[in-house]
């Protein structure tokens, strides 16, 4: 194989954004994957691309410039392939107080420049025709969207035209008498001699860095999604018909959640209808590791939380449940930048919940890194040597 | 067990023998299907014929999505072609 | 994940059984019975109205359940760490032995026509039949693999249907060829010996390696297309024929209900039929402590084949739960050995009815493979080698086959077959388990989760 400019680890939604963007800057680019495409947390979450639950700071910055880049795809690769859909969100709150903290969040996202339209109570059945009755209010976002992560992973990688090798695990990286990157080795055994490597291996960042002899502190926070029974079909959603329910729902309290450092159990259940004609119910938030057993107190508070927002959804089945693990840091920012001590290692991971919707955003910033482009955001808040 | 009698299937009867499940007593009346598929609006009935397959989805008194090959049928019974998702 | 309390053996404290059994088939059946006659407090749960389960459908299997707490009509939608049973419409059962025996259903193959209505499985015929009294048609076509054909197609003629042909893609002359495996398992050569003479007496057609490849018909089946297939299990060229039928029953074997097991996180392999199965002990444990199993969840072996593991299974639940065994060691000597004979033969039946190689020729670009969500072959394909998907989980979340209604019951086996040969290696037990994956092992509704 010809030697590539860069190596990038990790077929996921973050490798595959770094690819693209790479490869659209004149760089020869290998990717690696030891699962399939999107095998890791992007084929185990949802695809909410949301601006709405962001406080004002750097993953605002990175989240509106996703945004811009996201609508730059659809119209390059088409919407449709990629299931892109510019629905909006709809934060609803069941008490005043809740209510009134969100009216204020709403406010200070608009000095950021977002987008947060207030609805009054008696307005949200416009909105949202199924909507439980006497909900004291809420926000509309209409610039969240909605994407299929493992289709757009797939897809920005196909046309990326980046050469990609699945079912290839990296287990080394060589490094040159200056101590900068030389190759990498897969498990194989086989040599692909590079002066770069991008790590988007996501929750397993950390494993990847160590490789190089760098320190990443990535860990993993588990979260489920309930699946229901299809509602509405994928011919009707092409001729403009959707289903049950047309926003991103979610109640208030979702926004405290992501930012929390609790360990313990948090849910704050997202409803949307899909393409497919299901309605996703997600997400829970636990640390506990890579604990793959599925706790039913768990999926039945995601349950109630939806029939709580949808109270026609007790009468409707689940038919699947699935978990995974995002990739976290311990101050909640992804890291995205060249490690302090490897020449030639850059990271592209620990984007917790969060990953589908700021990867374009990364990989631009990283192809910018690497070519030394203008960085489309500030990339300071995000550089690996936060954490020494 | 359920008993002897009718259930109605679109508006007809169908006669309903004891232990027949609502596919069975369909069947036996010479319906070969009674849901439609939600993208092709295809055809379906009875595949499987143990509730492994949900092909066999109908709606019976109101509620869509019940599997015809393990409902037992009862006289009475409403039953009705599902086009599509059933909602 | 946590193990449940498996120490000294204890009285059960009220409410937990020592053993609970999920499946009340030939072996769930055997299971309670044995484990019962020790002494064991025995919860025997089934999704459906009677026991019995597949092979007695609802007639009185004649097994004494003294001591057992039935619960019939508990679809056991969940299962958690700690061994509790969740069934929806009543409480939880826990217990500190689980035993599942949850059974099999038809492995279904796909062709150009296979969704049209009238074309069933050889189980549906048979649940239709024997459940209900009802044929599946009046000119009938059985075919696929495996010696389930012919008690189907016998049970057919003996309602007065017309049997237009049997059609049997596997060789069964090659039984010939391991007489040993054969004379420990006469009564089955014997079964089969009464079916054929049955099918000859009603001049019913009986061809070896011949395959359906297409059904025909507008709202219904009224023709299938057959040919013959060679040595290799690949079409013979010039002998396909059109034969004329209202209904059609075909099927390629049994592949086992995994879905409860797979929650608790016991291992499974792949058997000589291409079934994923779970990997057992001796004792019929799973790889997780105090989880058992026993039928065709172990592989596919027929009846008596799951009697005898039930028997052998509920003895063992019954010692490791602090009984004596109920078995004398004559009783145990023979159970042992006639375990091996039947598990010897079954292996033999896979081989000689192994699914023929060359079914995905059969396919058309537009023949749909996930009959839930219309998944068509072009799509597949497409994900395969367009989109980079190198496993069934990657095809799946591509172009979803599998995530609709049945969650892959159907279509998990081709997709898995299919994703396997078009990236050019075999088929493994990890392609399987992605589809045999579900935590939620029953729709359940939102309201009653
Ligand atoms: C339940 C849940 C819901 C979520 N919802 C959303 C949402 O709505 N919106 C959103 O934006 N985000 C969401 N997320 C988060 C999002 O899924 C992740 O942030 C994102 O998928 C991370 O992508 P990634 O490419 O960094 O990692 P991954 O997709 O995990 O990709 C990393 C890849 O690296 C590979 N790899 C690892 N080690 C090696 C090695 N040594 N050699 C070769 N390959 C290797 C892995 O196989 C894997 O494919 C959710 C996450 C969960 C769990
Ligand atoms: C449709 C069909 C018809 C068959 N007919 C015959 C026949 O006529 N003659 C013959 O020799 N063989 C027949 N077989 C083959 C059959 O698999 C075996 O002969 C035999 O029944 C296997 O016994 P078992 O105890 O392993 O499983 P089964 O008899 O299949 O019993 C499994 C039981 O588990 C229950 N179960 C499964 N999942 C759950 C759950 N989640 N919750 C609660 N209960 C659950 C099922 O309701 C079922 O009663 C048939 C198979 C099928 C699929
Ligand atoms: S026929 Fe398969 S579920 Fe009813």
């Amino acid at each position: 194989m010809s030697r590539p400019d860069v190596v990038i680890v990790g077929a996921g939604m973050v490798g595959a954004a770094c690819a693209y963007y790479a490869a659209r800057n004149g760089l020869r680019v290998t990717v690696l994957d030891r699962a399939s495409v999107a095998g890791g947390t992007t084929g185990a979450g949802e695809g909410n691309v949301l601006v709405s639950d962001r406080q004002p700071g750097p993953e605002m910055d990175l989240t509106l410039c996703s945004l811009r880049l996201w609508r730059e795809i659809g119209d390059e690769l088409g919407r449709g392939p990629i299931e892109l859909e510019p629905k909006g969100g709809l934060v609803v709150a069941s008490t005043p107080e809740s209510l009134s903290a969100l009216r204020e969040l709403a406010a200070r996202q608009r000095r950021a420049g977002v987008e947060a339209v207030e609805v009054a109570a008696g307005d949200l059945s416009r909105y949202e025709p199924h909507l439980a009755p006497g909900l004291a209010g809420g926000v509309h976002y209409p610039q969240d969207m909605q994407v299929q992560p493992m289709l757009a992973a797939a897809r920005l990688l196909a046309a990326s035209g980046a050469t990609v090798h699945c079912g290839v695990e990296v287990r080394g990286i060589e490094r040159d008498a200056a101590g900068g990157v030389a190759a990498v080795v897969t498990g194989a055994g086989d040599r692909i001699g590079t002066r770069t490597v991008v790590n988007a291996a996501g929750v397993w960042g950390g494993q990847v860095a160590a490789l190089a002899g760098a320190h990443l502190p990535v860990a993993p926070r588990r979260g489920f999604i309930l699946v229901t029974e299809p509602l509405s079909s994928a011919s009707a959603a092409a001729r403009g018909v959707v289903g049950p329910i047309r926003h991103k729902v979610y109640s208030a309290d979702y926004v405290s959640t992501v930012v929390s450092d609790d360990a313990a159990l948090q849910t704050s259940t997202v409803v949307e209808s899909t393409r497919a004609g299901t309605v996703l119910i997600g997400s829970s938030r636990e640390r506990v590791g890579f604990d793959r057993s599925y706790p039913l107190p768990v999926l039945r508070r995601l349950a109630t939380q939806a029939v709580a927002l949808f109270p026609f959804l007790a009468e409707v089945s689940v038919l699947r449940t699935y978990l995974g693990f995002r990739p976290y840091l311990p101050d909640h920012l992804p890291a995205i930048g060249p490690d302090p001590k490897v020449p030639g290692l850059y990271h592209a991971c620990g984007h917790e919940g969060a990953g589908i919707g700021l990867a374009p955003a990364t990989g631009a910033l990283i192809a910018a890194q690497l070519t030394g482009g203008e960085p489309p955001v500030d990339p300071y808040p995000f550089r690996p040597e936060r954490f020494g | 067990m359920s008993a002897s009698g009718h259930l109605i299937f679109d508006g007809r009867r169908v006669p309903v023998k004891p232990g027949q499940t609502v596919a069975a007593a369909l069947w036996a009346a010479g319906i070969r299907s009674w849901r439609t598929t939600r993208e092709t609006g295809a055809p379906r009935g009875v595949f499987c014929g143990i509730g492994v397959c949900f092909d066999c989805l109908v709606t019976i008194d109101g509620t869509p999505n019940q599997r015809a090959c393990l409902a037992p049928a009862s006289p009475g019974m409403v039953v009705t072609t599902q086009l599509g998702t059933g909602r | 994940m946590t193990s449940p309390p498996l120490g000294p053996s204890r009285p059960s404290p009220s409410g937990r059984y020592h053993v609970a059994v999920v499946g009340a088939g030939p072996a769930g059946l055997a299971v309670a019975a044995t484990a019962a006659a020790a002494g064991c407090r025995v919860a025997l749960l089934d999704a459906a109205p009677a026991v019995g389960g597949q092979y007695w459908r609802g007639r009185d299997p004649g097994v004494r359940l003294s001591g057992v707490d039935v619960m019939t009509g508990s679809a056991v939608w969940f299962v958690s760490p700690g061994f509790v049973l969740h069934r929806r419409g009543s409480d939880p059962v826990a217990a500190e032995r689980l035993v599942f025996a949850t059974g099999a259903y038809d492995r279904t193959l796909p062709f150009p026509g296979w969704d049209l209505p009238g074309v069933v499985t050889p189980g549906a015929a048979q649940a239709m039949l024997k459940g209900c009294g009802v044929p599946i048609g009046d000119r009938v076509v059985v075919a696929g693999a495996g010696p389930f054909l012919l008690p189907v197609a016998a049970g057919l003629l003996e309602a007065g249907v017309r049997v237009v042909g049997v059609y049997e893609a596997g060789d069964p002359t090659r039984y010939a060829r391991a007489p040993a495996a054969v004379a420990g398992a006469r009564g089955k050569a014997r079964e089969a010996m009464s079916y054929l003479a049955t099918l000859a007496r009603h001049r019913v057609p009986y061809r070896t390696r011949h395959a359906v490849l297409a059904a025909r018909g507008v709202a219904a089946v009224s023709a299938v297309e057959v040919g013959q297939l060679d040595r290799s299990g690949a079409l013979v060229p010039g002998s396909v024929r059109p034969v004329e039928c209202d209904a059609v029953a075909v099927g390629y074997g049994f592949t086992p209900q995994l879905e409860l097991p797979l929650a608790l996180g016991c291992a499974t392999r792949l058997d000589t039929d291409g079934s994923l199965v779970l990997a057992v002990d001796f004792a019929g444990q799973t790889t997780v402590p105090g989880v058992y199993a026993a039928g065709e969840v172990t592989g596919v072996g027929g009846a008596a084949l799951a009697e005898v593991e039930g028997r052998l299974v509920g003895a063992g639940v019954a010692v490791a739960t602090g009984h004596r065994s109920p078995l004398s060691e004559m009783e145990l000597t023979r159970l042992l050995r006639r375990r091996s004979a039947l598990r010897r033969f079954a292996a033999l039946m896979h081989r000689v009815h192994a699914p023929p190689a060359g079914w995905p020729e059969w396919l058309t670009e537009n023949t749909i493979v996930c009959r839930c969500e219309d998944v068509p072959v072009h799509r597949i394909r497409a994900a395969v080698t367009g989109l980079g998907a190198t496993d069934g989980r990657a095809v799946k979340a591509l172009c979803r086959p599998g995530m609709g209604w049945c969650q892959g019951r159907i279509c998990g086996y081709p997709v898995a077959e299919l994703t396997a040969r078009w990236r050019g290696r075999p088929l493994t037990a990890a392609d399987l388990a992605v589809f045999a994956h579900r935590p939620i092992a029953q729709p359940v509704r939102l309201g009653d989760l």
